[in-house]
């Protein structure tokens, strides 16, 4: 493996670490939606790392345009859920989202 | 004609939608389910020859892409039957989101019947975000506190789920150079597979496990289950998750890694720990319908572990208790939202007595419950008497004893809920109620009609599963 | 793939994109974080332009960079953190929790740089949409996901009419 294409696995696999650590640690729920757009950003640079690795950047890229259509409707939907949730309790606080026992 | 199931459904939404027309709440969900029960027909005579006749004539859009089979068109009948259902009992709620209700159920449909007929691992995330995305909707459409936080639940578990799921796309698409389900497969059956590859399957079943709410990534389900309005969380119950998990952990098993014996230990390990813990969670719960949720994952659990297993047997027995957990949890859900409409509470412990009152209901949860815990001779027996039989003939002796311990569990929690529920004296303060109304009355006696009609007449069930050379 | 004159930036860029997610992730400003967002899909957009994905490249910067940068701005607005004091007391307890998160990253950073020289990428010889363009695959060969992705704006609509109409105030 060559030094560039590392860098780009090594760059990948970070973003999944900042992504997760932070889908488990925040408690605020704008942050969650962070967390889920940054993990993302990291499998949209791995479709495209792949189509480029495999000389077929014509069809990563047309997954890459679906993926981003669907992640802002996902990420739309979210935030209408995450601004209800805040109109009923105040807070955007995960540790008030009590009233359900996992 | 695969593309009908995508195409008539979408006609469906825009008709409703229709500007200008005020179309009432209550025909937006008529006109709903009149597409549903079209689904039903057309999934019943796929195989016949008419439309094969028809495809010769009039040719349509996706025809490569879109496949339907003997397993394909038993989901798209249930999922056509469950929405009918859920349709019918939303009039109960007296929704003033009807129209909202209609066409979102229509795009989870769209959403489910992609899922279905999709041969590419692509596809499948596309029509598994649709479905998703629409079941946060349904979950959340009134707007409720409870409802919002199990969709937020709901939503991220989700994001983990596709981020796994694009993740194993990603690295099938550099190292197999395609994301067909037969390319995939070729790959694996050709020898020399790269680790890879086994990585990016891993990921995907991962993803697969939390949409299906199988045991260590369950956290979200009792949530979204209990909290969604009625007629929702039975259409999750019953259809969403057994088609975007179970149906697809199958799909896989079937069409993918046919061969490797790795997955089908670790498929049998998750469906036997999903079962155990799922009815030992059941039982310390008063709520009537995390109950059911809980109850849901232990079902689930029986039909990974049978399909898991590998056998054609296995796999019959797998798609039978699809289609039988399908009705007879959708009843018991049905009959949790009728119950709960008319005494205000889902606690099992404020409830008592109430089969004198409420008859049917009553009756009708004795149906569904005798048939989950697999009592003769109704649909869930024959379907847990396959599922043992096949992990016996292919020696799986200790998982053949699992499974019907845990059939005992099942009994025990359902006998127990029957009695704090339905049985025993009238609660206080319970007096005046009633029976519920025709919405919720005719989906729980369709579906018990099912569950007992599938039970008696078994043996025409077997002949036309033979005639179909599943078993 | 790549000419080794670029690699130089391709470096530059990734530890770019990298360093914005953290911030991402990190900063205790909710607004600022969305910048940072947006700001991780304008260095994305400069790398999958460079490795020959021009029309991804464009849908990355429009419509992740502008209209999913504009979505969070709004939801930040209209929702209000709580009262000076508890955010004291959470800016404490914030750092406690996400210092680990720079030491993870050196420590898993180190670590895949001493296994470098062992790991191995397998890469499939020929795929399936090699020599396509976007237009061909995209419209012909991928043409049911175009139908997927109406179908999920069609859910998106429906979804943003049930979530934001009648919102009231609390």
């Amino acid at each position: 493996m060559n030094f560039i294409t590392f860098f780009f696995i090594d760059a990948i696999l970070m973003l999944f670490i900042v992504g997760f650590y932070c889908l488990v640690v925040s408690r605020n729920l704008i942050r969650v939606l962070i967390a889920v757009e940054v993990l993302t950003k990291a499998v949209t640079l791995m479709l495209i790392l792949a189509g480029s690795l495999t000389n077929q950047t014509a069809l990563a890229q047309a997954f890459v345009i679906t993926l981003i259509i669907i992640e802002v409707v996902v990420i739309a939907i979210a935030a209408g859920v995450v601004i209800g949730v805040y109109e009923h309790n105040g807070t955007l606080d995960t540790q008030r989202l009590r009233n359900l026992k996992g | 004609m695969p593309a009908l199931f995508l195409l008539i459904p979408l006609l469906g939404v825009i008709i409703i939608n229709l500007p200008g027309r005020k179309i009432g709440n209550r025909m937006a969900v008529w006109a709903a389910l009149a597409v549903a029960i079209i689904q039903i027909g057309m999934a019943v005579t796929s195989g016949s020859m008419v439309w094969q006749g028809l495809a010769q004539v009039v040719s349509l859009p996706f025809g490569a892409s879109l496949q339907i089979d003997l397993f394909t068109a038993v989901v798209l009948a249930t999922t056509g039957l469950i929405a009918a259902m859920s349709l019918i009992l939303d009039k109960n709620a007296e929704n003033p989101r009807s129209l909202y209700f209609g066409s979102l159920v229509l795009v989870t449909m769209m959403g489910m019947n992609g899922v279905v007929m999709v041969r590419d691992i692509f596809s499948l995330y596309v029509f598994l975000e649709i479905t998703a995305v629409a079941s946060f909707v349904l979950i959340s459409i009134n707007k409720e506190r409870d409802p919002l936080e199990g969709a937020f639940k709901y939503f991220v578990m989700s994001a983990v789920a596709t981020v796994l799921i694009l993740a194993a796309i990603a690295i099938l698409l550099l190292t197999v150079g395609s994301v067909g389900f037969k390319a995939v497969a070729d790959n694996l059956s050709a020898g020399g597979v790269s680790p890879q590859v086994i990585v990016a399957l891993i990921l995907f079943i991962a993803g697969l496990s939390i949409k299906a709410g199988l045991i260590p990534f369950h956290a979200w389900l009792p949530d979204a289950y209990s909290s969604a309005p009625p007629a929702v969380s039975m259409l999750l119950a019953g259809i969403i998750t057994k088609v975007t998990g179970v149906y697809t952990i199958m799909r896989l098993i079937t069409d993918v890694f046919s061969i490797s014996s790795i997955m089908k230990t670790a498929f049998m390990v998750l469906g036997a720990v999903s079962i155990v813990i799922g009815a030992l969670a059941a039982m310390r719960q008063d709520d009537f319908k995390r109950m059911l949720a809980y109850s849901s994952i232990s079902q689930v659990g029986y039909i990974i572990l049978s399909a898991g297993l590998g056998t054609p047997l296995g796999f019959a027995a797998a798609l039978l208790h699809f289609f039988n957990h399908a009705t007879f949890k959708s009843l018991l859900f049905v009959n949790a939202a009728a119950v709960e409409s008319r005494s205000g509470t889902r606690q099992m412990s404020r409830l008592g007595g109430l089969a004198s009152k409420m008859p049917i209901t009553g009756g009708t949860s004795v149906v569904g419950f005798l048939s989950t815990a697999g009592v003769p001779p109704l649909s869930g027996f024959w379907s847990k008497l396959l599922i043992v039989i096949a992990l016996w003939q292919a020696g799986a002796y200790f998982y053949a004893v699992v499974a019907v311990l845990a059939s005992i569990l099942t009994l025990a929690y359902f006998l127990i809920m029957q009695r704090r529920v339905f049985f025993g004296k009238l609660r206080e303060g319970l007096e005046s109620i009633r029976e519920a109304g025709a919405a919720a009355v005719v989906p729980s006696l369709i579906l018990a009609g099912i569950t007992v009609l599938v039970g008696l007449l078994f043996p025409l069930v077997l002949l036309l599963m033979q005639s179909q050379g599943l078993i | 793939m790549l000419d080794s004159s670029m690699n130089v930036w391709m470096v530059i860029l990734l530890s770019l994109l990298l360093l914005s997610a953290v911030f991402a992730v990190m900063i205790r400003d909710l607004l600022k974080a969305a910048i940072a967002l947006a700001a991780v899909s304008v260095v994305l957009t400069v790398i999958m332009f460079l490795l020959g994905s021009p029309l991804a490249a464009v849908f990355e910067l429009s419509v992740c960079a502008g209209l999913i940068t504009a979505i969070f701005i709004s939801a930040i607005s209209l929702t209000k953190p709580g009262t000076q004091e508890e955010l004291a007391a959470k800016r404490r307890l914030r750092l406690k929790r996400f210092i680990y998160l720079p030491i993870l990253l050196v420590l898993i950073g180190v670590g895949l740089w001493l296994a470098w020289p062992s790991l191995k990428l397998d890469i499939a010889a020929v795929g399936t949409g090699a020599g396509l363009s976007v237009q061909q695959v995209l419209w012909d060969a991928r043409s049911l996901d175009i139908l997927g992705q109406i179908i999920i704006i069609l859910a998106g609509v429906f979804g943003v009419v049930v979530l934001f109409r009648g919102r009231k105030a609390r």
